[in-house]
This record gives structure tokens, C-alpha cells and sequence, in this order.
């Protein structure tokens, strides 16, 4: 398995029969049920699927931010799972960027510190032209000495997203990004996102339950009950949507 | 709304357990101190009642000098045999016996040394016999001149037995005894309450001990059965008139017993001192969680008051969490009193030679204090952030809790006018113009003070805090630890302010000592002309002495220019109680301490002529040619003519008697000497020799000059360091307060430090980051403490200058060493949320609300 990962050059992550079991017993909840998906590199991924679907557990899994209970991850050529805390931490620092749902930034910290807050505290220098690339693609240029609490949602946000493409990780990792954030402002920050991916070759795996900000994607996964259970290629909203239908059914049906 | 209280305290265990530690150490002082007292006070009444149980009236004469306990031990006034005939003559009297008995018999043991006692007298007396209180374990009582008994307490220090041969020293140098006899008391005690008693023959301790013969010290009667005791008083007292003081055996037990608990409030206000610290940063504790809680439970609190909650609902929410902190906390606290003061109540005990303890009781006004204290700081603590809970608006319940910075302006203006207050209250303390309240005066200052700066402190904490905080920048982690040490200036501050109290304290003890000792070092090299010092160390009422005749001798070895021996005793001089001072040889006072003559002659001074400084002659108006009655402790009053005024100096002032009255003196030997060597004439030549003369002065030592200025200033020391207990007291508290804030500061921000890790901060570096903010607090603490505490002992220095404290020193290597300690103090308190830090769950972090 490590040995074709490894050669797959165009796999940012891949999850290979991965299972997450919480509880044991009675109180035994199986949030994933041997799920194998490869996720391209240079590609903009969607996770979505109904509540209770394993949709962010996957994504966890996947970052190495929570352990599998049976079934590999990796990460670009890296085996996530069986690392350590010091591994982990590594991976996350070199290989990985997070955009969470509450922004999460440090309200310490300018909006510039926080952007470069991944690199020093891996103890590197930013690329300056990188970085100013980042910045005039989020357009935060004249925001960068203010600190979160200075921010609108929608900018904070924006300083998240530089913060996560800044270090060029291997695989961005987004739980819904815009989640907190009124239509246009997430529209322009998922607008940066399929920007980064088209023009900068960025890799990121997004966990969504709306169909509009799953449209963004060039590829959406659909997951019911643990299992992946459809694919769409190039969404639009209503095909997204189409299919969030019918799994609601299939769910219901199950449930029953 | 109380359910809904006391689940709220619940989940919080950990915390209040913290802030109610510093309530728990300060109520433990108060309580300990009561019950210490209690015990010590019960044991005393007991000791006493049986010292006097054969005694029905008591006669002794009225002392020649009244002293009040500060001034030292009454010294009884003999009086002649033949009143012992008076009172056998009385109706009613069945039995009367005369008594001689004296503090200050001192037995060398078999190592050489002289016993020593801290505290309770050493007693010598005319052995009257056994009777229902005294009884002999061993041999015989003495019936020759040189034969001695002594009781067990004694028998054992001394390590002596029956048959050996003890040398005692009493008003006289010590003279070798037989012991012939060991005594011990009724109920199979070996002394009462740790006392000392040498019995010799009547004639020997008339002879010793009073320094005449054929006179008694007291009468101790018993009445015929059947005559009431105040009534025979009453009688014995109408036949001998004034002069004498006639009283109950009980009256006599009801004094004594009082005069030593005066002594013991020496004691609890120890004690007291350490509570009143733990209490004083105890508040600040308790201020600091109770915020920090308020802060946290916004959200919680403002559904509360958005669900139909009252403003007032909302302050007795956060009030009963604080009484139920302050119950348990006095609870705990009055339980470990308990122990502490029954623990030193035998430490006390075995310490002062076995004063058999009555039983440990807890006192009414233990408990009762226990709990006014607890409960009073707690909930004074609590008033403030209760109320802050009250103001929050309903709609914060909506909003994402964005605490916005308060403006400091409200606070600093508070601070300033609170310090200045502080200011004023030690200027006017310290000025002496506050009278009897001056201790209080400044104590209340010093503490107004403490506040003020306190509330100052979170203006002071931003530019001090980024300043410190540079020192640790260079790496990502610390740079984080120094931001999040300036987030929240208030609460940095209060935790750092409880550090500051502390260090505070013991700076300012520390500059006032260093300072003190520095000034009487210069001035004793510059006003003390001799090469040698003969002295001792005081530890009990008597001060150390010698032989007297040790200064002849001394005077005549070869290269000695000079010796002035020092007398010392109480006087009462035209009617006013005074000290006053002999000197073997009085052109040493010219000589060796280069006084000058202001008015008369001071180079000689015959028998019935005195001296006396500019200063104290100006005070009371007197003049040269003028007569004056000198009344000192033993002897007949004696009136003298001053013949001469000179300038004191620091060192030396007051009254100077001719050395021919020293043998009226309590001690009628003298306590220091000082030895001027001939030019070309070495110490080291010297040194030796006295030593060889002051084989029979266990008491005392010769040094050098530096030598002797370092046995003087070193009794500071014992105040240091009783001083750096209560800084140990203190700064444990204040860690308390900084695990405390630092677990509050890492709960508050798990979302955040789910977010570094996730963006690969190691565990390693995040304690990092954690320790760094508890470093920049604790040593933010100790630096303000320094600067506060050196500016309170310059300006007790400053005050002191007319009392010869005219150099101010800075301990700076001691106050490096409080800054390096706190940085110390800083990683170990961080040590535990740090690890919490680290050990947080990333994924549950990030999703934490």
C-alpha cells in the first residue's frame, strides 16, 4: 500500500477502507464504514451528505487530527496513521492547512502575524512573493496590521484562508468555511479557493452541506451513513442538490 | 437560582480549591494563634496555682523601682528579718516563714557553659524545706554554706548529679557548690513551668542573691483553718503599713499568670502578621478566579438575566459561591488552627523546659473569628465581580462574547488617589506625629499603599509586560506567552499584584535592616577608640556579665593602654525611671567613645558625682552643680551632683553614676568592656590573654572591634529571617494565584491552542508558551515588588534619621535574587497548565465553544 501511494505522485490524500468506531457495546456508533476515496492533487474536492453522515469525522481522519479505528490514511507520500504526536504535529505543520467554520485566528496577533503564524512557528521564512501573491488574491493588503477583533467575519475569514495557502501545504483541509458567513462573503471566499486551485495548483478537500458552496468543486463526494455513495463531476447547484435529495431518502429509508 | 449556584461551584472544583487555600492558611494563622494562646494561658494558670498553692498571703516590700513589663523584671527589695516577728504576730497566723529568692542563679553545667533559659527566670532561693509543693527526689537540702540542691529540670540541662561539684554564678562571680540534693514538685513534676531554681542556705542566698544578710525577699504565710485568707491580708498589711505589698496566695497566682500572657501576645502577633498576609493576597486570589469566573460564564449569566433573572438574583448567585468558599475554607482553616497552635503550644512547652500542657481546647473566639475572617475576605473579595455579573445586558446571551478591553482610565484615577492616600497615611505614621496609633498609622499606610499600586498596576503592566516579555521573543512560542501575559492587563496585573505584596515586604524589611546595620557599622568604627570588645549574647531578662575584677587584671598585661568596663541598670532619678550606665574608668568615655565635655568636667568623676548627655540634660532642664537623687534597684537612694554634661553620641548617652555605685545594681557586674590597646601593640598579642581572664565568665567573649560589629548587627539577622518566612508564606500564595490564572487563561483559550496545534505547534512548545506567560507575570510581580518595597524602606529610613539611620542600602544582589526567584516560581507554577496545555485534545479543542 505505502509503496503505491508513494508513486501515485498525482494522490494528495487518499483513505484506504479507512473505519471509525466511537463507543463499544450498546453505546457503539460507527461513523465510517470502510471508506476508500483518492483525493487528486491540484484538484478542489467536496465532501458532503446529511447530518450524522461521517462527513467531518472523514475529514478529521484524514488531517490525522483524529485517529482510525482499522484502514490507512495518507497524505501526499506520508502514512498518517500510526504517526505519533511529534509525527503528527510535523505533518500538520509541512503538509497540511486548516480552515475551520470559526475562523480560529489569534486575537493576539496582527492579521499579517496570524497569515504567517504556520511558517514561524515551523521556523520558516515566508516566500515574499508568495506572499503577496496570497495577500492580493484574498485582498487583504490594507488589513494587515488589524487584528481579528478589528475584522468582519467575512475578513477574518479571508486571513484564514491566506494563513492555510501561505505555508503551500499539500493538502488544505476546509470544514465549512463558510459556514458563519453571509452569502456574498462566502461566495468571495470560496471564489479564492477555486482560484488557488485553478491557478496555483493548490490542493483542498472541503466538508460542505450546501449545494451552492459544493458547486465550487470540481468534484463532489457524497457520503451516507459512513459510506461513500456517489460522485459528481463539475457540480452545479441543483445536480448537487438532486442528489442531497435522494440521499435523504436513502438515509430515511435506512433509518427505517 | 441556589441549585443552580451550587452546580456551577461544583464543576469547578479545582479552581476554588486553589483560591480558597490562601482563605484556608490565613484563617489556620488566626484560629492557631487563639488556640495557642488558649493552651499556653490554661497551662500557665495551672502552674501558678500550684507554685502557690502553700501560699495563703504572700509579704514581700514594694520594689525600689516600678517597671512596667517593657521596661524588664521588678526586682523585690529585701527588708529586715525582724518583720518576719510582726507577722508571726498577727492573730490568725499559724504559720510564717521568711523567704530569699532572686532571679538570676545561674548554674555552669558540666560542659562549661552557663544555662541558659528563654523565657522562664532562673531562680535562686533559701531552701526552707519540703513541704506539699516541694519535694526532694534525691540527697538532702543544703545545710552548709557551700552545699546547693536544684531541681530536676535543672539537674538535667546541667547534666550534674549528687555529690558533684557545680560552680553557680549569682550577684557574685560563679563560686563552686557541693549538690547535695535534687528536687522536683507534687504531682511527680519536675519544674514549674520550665523554671530554674538553685537552692542554697539561707545565709548563702541572702549573701548571693541580695547581697546582705539577716534580710528576707518575701513572708510566706498560712492561716490558722478557719480565718478567711482576704481578712488576714487585710490584718498583715494594717501591721506592717506601707511599704510592704500584702496579698492572697491567689491574688499572687492571678498576677503572675496575667504578666506572662502579656508576654504571649508577643506571640499571636506573629501569628496574626502571617495571617494577615495570607488574608491581604488571599483577596486578590479570590478577586482574580471570581472574575476570570464571570468572565467566562458571560454567555451563562446573561441567559440567566435574558430568562427573567434580577440584577439581584445575579449578585447573590455569585455571593453564595463566595460564602460557601469562605464556609469551607474556615472550616478547613479553624481545623488546621487547631493543629498549628497545638503544635506550637508543644513546641513552646518542650522548648521552654517542659511546661506541662493543659489539654488543647478550641476556644470560642477561635471559631468565631475563623469564621468572621473566612467569610468576611471571601465575600469582600467577591463583591466586585458579582457586581460586574449583575451588569451584564441580557443580549450578550446573543452575541458572540467579545469582552472588549476596558478602558483603564476609571481604575488608574482610583489607584492614584488611593496610593496618595496610602503616601499620606506612612508620611503622617512615619512623621511621629500620630502619636500612640504610629505602629497602626503605618501598617494602615503601607497596606492603603499596597491597594493603590495594586490598582495602578494594570496601567504599569503594558509598557512593563512588553518590555519583559522582549527578553523571551526570540522564539514563536514565546512571543505568543508574552502576548497572551498582555491581553488582559487587569488580570495580569491582580495575579503579578499578589506576588508584588510580598516581595514588597520583605525588600523593604530587607533596605530598612541593610541600612541600619550599615549606619551602626560606620558609626561604630568611627566613634568606638578600642581594639578589643568584651561581650555576650543576651537570651534571657539578665544581660550577660562579668567578673569584675577580670578589668583590673586585663588593665595590667603588658600593652593594654586602657579598659572601660560598663555597668547597666534601672533608675529611678528625681522621681523619673530612667537607664543609667557606670563606666570602671570614666576618661575612657573621653578616650574610646571621644565624648566632649559641654559643661563641666567629664575626664574624672568623683563618688558622689554624675554625668549626663547635652541632650537629655536639655530635655529635663538640668544644669552642672545641681543635685540629684538616684534611686537604682538595690540599695538606698543616694543623691549625687552633676558635675559634668557631655555630647552623646549614638553609641553612648544618658546617665553615667560612678562605678562605686554599680554594686547597688541589679547586675552588679559589668556586661561589656572595651580594651585600648598601646600603640605598636597587636590584637592578636592581646587576645589570648583576656581570653585566659575570662575562664570563669562563660558569659561573655572578647572579640575584635569588626568581630564585635558583627555579633551586634547579626540579631538582625533572627528578624530576617523570621521576615523571609512570612515572603515564603506569601509567595506560595501568589503561586497559587498564578497556577490559578494560568488554568483559567489555558481553559479560556483551548479553542486557540486546538488551533496552533492544528497548525503544528509541538507539545513541547506550547508549554513552552505557557511557562513564558508565567514568567513574564511572576517576574512583572517581583520587579513591582522590589520598586515598591524599595521606596517603603527609603522612606522608613529617611523617617529614621534621627534615630542614626543615615545610610540607605540597597540589598541589589538580594533583590536580583527576588526577581531570579520569582522567574523560578514563574516555571514551576506554570508547570501544571502547561502540561493541561499540551495534553489537550486537538480535534475536541478546535470544536470547543
Amino acid at each position: 500500500m505505502t509503496a503505491t501511494s508513494a508513486s501515485d505522485t498525482h494522490v494528495a490524500a487518499r483513505a484506504s477502507d479507512v473505519w471509525k468506531v466511537y463507543g463499544s457495546g450498546e453505546a457503539q456508533v460507527i461513523a465510517l464504514r470502510g471508506v476508500t476515496a483518492d483525493f487528486e492533487r491540484g484538484r478542489f474536492t467536496a465532501i458532503m451528505g446529511p447530518s450524522g453522515s461521517g462527513k467531518s469525522t472523514l475529514m478529521h481522519c484524514l488531517a490525522g487530527l483524529d485517529a482510525v479505528t482499522r484502514g490507512q490514511v495518507f497524505i501526499g507520500g506520508t502514512q498518517v496513521t500510526g504517526l505519533g504526536d511529534a509525527g503528527l504535529t510535523k505533518l500538520r505543520r509541512d503538509k497540511v492547512g486548516f480552515i475551520f467554520q470559526q475562523f480560529n485566528l489569534l486575537p493576539t496577533l496582527t492579521a499579517q502575524e496570524n497569515i504567517l503564524l504556520p511558517l514561524s512557528i515551523a521556523g520558516r521564512k515566508a516566500d515574499q512573493a508568495w506572499f503577496d501573491t496570497v495577500i492580493e488574491t484574498v485582498g487583504l493588503r490594507d488589513r494587515l496590521g488589524h487584528r481579528p477583533s478589528q475584522l468582519s467575519g467575512g475578513q477574518q475569514q479571508r486571513v484564514a484562508c491566506a494563513r492555510a495557502l501561505v505555508a503551500r501545504p499539500e493538502v488544505i483541509f476546509a470544514d465549512e468555511p463558510t459556514g458563519n458567513l453571509d452569502s456574498r462573503s462566502g461566495a468571495e471566499v470560496l471564489g479564492f479557493l477555486k482560484r488557488s486551485v485553478r491557478e496555483y495548483g493548490q490542493t483542498i478537500v472541503m466538508v460542505t452541506h450546501d449545494p451552492v458552496a459544493a458547486s465550487y468543486a470540481d468534484r463532489v463526494v457524497f457520503l451516507a451513513d459512513g459510506q461513500i455513495v456517489s460522485e459528481l463531476l463539475d457540480p452545479t447547484p441543483e445536480a448537487v442538490l438532486d442528489t442531497m435529495k435522494r440521499l435523504d431518502v436513502l438515509t430515511v429509508g435506512v433509518a427505517e | 437560582m441556589l441549585r443552580a449556584t451550587l452546580k456551577s461551584l461544583l464543576a469547578r472544583k479545582l479552581r476554588l480549591v486553589l483560591s480558597g487555600l490562601a482563605v484556608v492558611l490565613g484563617v489556620m494563622f488566626v484560629s492557631g494563634a487563639f488556640v495557642l494562646t488558649d493552651t499556653l494561658g490554661r497551662s500557665f494558670d495551672a502552674v501558678f496555682s500550684s507554685a502557690y498553692s502553700q501560699t495563703d498571703v504572700g509579704v514581700a516590700a514594694k520594689p525600689k523601682i516600678e517597671m512596667s513589663e517593657m521596661e524588664g523584671e521588678e526586682v523585690q527589695a529585701p527588708f529586715p528579718a525582724s518583720v518576719l516577728d510582726e507577722v508571726r504576730s498577727v492573730p490568725g497566723v499559724a504559720k510564717a516563714t521568711g523567704t530569699v529568692a532572686a532571679d538570676g542563679a545561674q548554674v555552669i553545667g558540666s560542659n562549661g557553659k552557663v544555662l541558659t533559659s528563654f523565657g522562664p527566670p532562673q531562680i535562686g532561693q533559701a531552701w526552707t524545706g519540703e513541704d506539699g509543693l516541694t519535694e526532694l527526689r534525691e540527697g538532702r537540702g543544703p545545710t552548709a554554706d557551700n552545699e546547693i540542691a536544684v531541681n530536676v529540670t535543672v539537674a538535667d540541662a546541667a547534666k550534674i548529679k549528687v555529690g558533684d561539684q557545680v560552680r553557680v554564678q549569682t550577684l557574685e562571680p560563679a563560686k563552686p557548690f557541693t549538690l547535695v540534693g535534687i528536687f522536683g514538685y507534687s504531682g511527680g513534676r519536675d519544674s514549674l513551668g520550665g523554671v530554674q531554681e538553685v537552692a542554697f542556705t539561707e545565709k548563702a542566698a541572702q549573701q548571693l542573691l541580695v547581697g546582705e544578710t539577716g534580710v528576707y525577699t518575701g513572708i510566706t504565710v498560712k492561716a490558722d483553718s478557719g480565718v478567711s485568707h482576704t481578712k488576714l491580708r487585710d490584718e498583715i498589711a494594717t501591721k506592717l503599713g506601707t511599704g510592704y505589698e500584702v496579698k492572697t496566695g491567689q491574688q499572687l497566682s492571678d498576677e503572675a499568670s496575667d504578666s506572662l500572657k502579656e508576654g504571649l501576645a508577643f506571640f499571636n502577633n506573629i501569628l496574626l502578621g502571617f495571617a494577615g498576609v495570607a488574608l491581604f493576597v488571599g483577596i486578590f486570589l479570590i478577586l482574580n478566579t471570581f472574575s476570570i469566573i464571570v468572565a467566562q460564564r458571560t454567555r451563562e449569566l446573561a441567559l440567566m438575566r435574558a430568562v427573567g433573572a434580577s440584577r439581584g438574583q445575579m449578585i447573590g448567585s455569585v455571593l453564595v459561591e463566595a460564602i460557601v468558599i469562605g464556609l469551607l475554607a474556615s472550616v478547613l482553616g479553624l481545623g488546621a488552627g487547631v493543629g498549628v497552635g497545638a503544635l506550637l503550644a508543644y513546641a513552646f512547652g518542650s522548648l521552654g523546659g517542659g511546661l506541662q500542657m493543659a489539654s488543647v481546647g478550641i476556644p470560642l473566639a477561635a471559631v468565631i473569628s475563623a469564621f468572621v475572617v473566612g467569610l468576611f475576605v471571601t465575600v469582600i473579595a467577591a463583591v466586585l465581580p458579582a457586581l460586574r455579573a449583575s451588569r451584564i445586558p441580557p443580549v450578550a446571551a446573543m452575541q458572540d462574547v467579545a469582552t472588549p478591553d476596558r478602558p483603564l482610565t476609571k481604575i488608574t484615577v482610583a489607584g492614584a488617589v488611593v496610593g496618595a492616600i496610602g503616601g499620606a497615611l506612612l508620611g503622617l505614621g512615619l512623621s511621629g506625629n500620630a502619636g500612640d496609633s504610629t505602629l497602626w498609622t503605618i501598617l494602615a499606610g503601607v497596606l492603603v499603599t499596597f491597594i493603590g499600586v495594586a490598582l495602578l498596576t494594570p496601567l504599569i503592566s503594558k509598557p512593563v509586560v512588553a518590555l519583559l516579555g522582549r527578553l523571551f521573543s526570540w522564539s514563536v512560542p514565546g512571543k505568543l506567552g508574552r502576548l497572551n501575559s498582555g491581553r488582559n492587563p487587569r488580570r495580569t496585573a491582580i495575579t503579578a499584584a499578589a506576588l508584588m505584596v510580598g516581595i514588597a515586604l520583605v525588600t523593604g524589611v530587607t533596605v530598612i535592616l541593610d541600612s541600619a546595620k550599615s549606619s551602626f557599622t560606620s558609626l561604630a568604627e568611627n566613634t568606638i577608640d578600642a581594639e578589643l570588645v568584651i561581650s555576650g549574647t543576651q537570651t534571657g531578662p539578665r544581660p550577660p556579665s562579668f567578673d569584675p575584677a577580670v578589668l583590673d587584671q586585663a588593665a595590667k598585661l603588658p600593652g593594654v593602654q586602657e579598659t572601660a568596663g560598663i555597668y547597666w541598670d534601672r533608675a529611678v532619678i528625681n522621681g523619673e525611671n530612667d537607664g543609667v550606665t557606670a563606666i570602671s574608668d570614666v576618661a575612657a568615655l573621653t578616650d574610646i567613645y571621644h565624648a566632649k565635655a559641654t559643661a563641666g568636667t567629664i575626664s574624672s568623676l568623683g563618688d558622689d558625682q554624675m554625668l549626663v548627655d547635652a541632650d537629655t540634660a536639655k530635655d529635663k532642664g538640668l544644669s552642672v552643680g545641681q543635685s540629684l537623687t538616684v534611686q537604682t534597684t538595690r540599695g538606698d537612694a543616694k543623691t549625687y551632683t552633676l558635675s559634668g554634661i557631655y555630647e552623646a553620641s549614638e553609641l553612648y548617652g544618658g546617665f553615667v553614676l560612678p562605678v562605686a555605685a554599680a554594686k547597688d545594681f541589679a547586675v552588679p557586674k559589668p556586661t561589656q568592656a572595651y580594651l585600648k590597646l598601646a600603640p605598636g601593640t597587636t590584637v592578636a598579642q592581646v587576645q589570648p590573654q583576656v581570653e585566659a581572664l575570662l575562664a570563669n565568665s562563660p558569659e561573655v567573649s572578647v572579640a575584635d572591634r569588626a568581630t564585635f560589629i558583627d555579633q551586634q548587627t547579626s540579631s538582625l539577622d533572627g528578624v530576617l529571617q523570621m521576615i523571609q518566612i512570612l515572603l515564603a508564606l506569601a509567595i506560595l500564595i501568589a503561586v497559587l494565584g498564578i497556577v490559578n490564572t494560568l488554568a483559567l487563561s489555558v481553559l479560556e483559550r483551548t479553542r486557540e491552542l486546538g488551533l496552533l496545534r492544528a497548525i503544528g505547534l509541538r507539545r513541547a512548545q506550547t508549554m513552552r508558551m505557557v511557562t513564558v506567560e508565567a514568567v513574564v507575570i511572576s517576574m512583572f510581580g517581583a520587579i513591582l515588588g522590589v520598586v515598591v518595597g524599595s521606596g517603603l524602606g527609603a522612606s522608613v529610613v529617611r523617617a529614621l534619621k534621627d534615630q542614626g539611620i543615615d545610610d540607605l542600602v540597597l540589598p541589589w544582589a538580594q533583590m536580583g535574587l527576588f526577581v531570579g526567584v520569582a522567574a523560578i516560581v514563574g516555571v514551576v507554577a506554570a508547570v501544571l497548565p502547561a502540561i493541561r496545555a499540551a495534553r489537550l485534545d486537538v480535534l475536541r479543542a478546535i470544536a470547543h465553544e
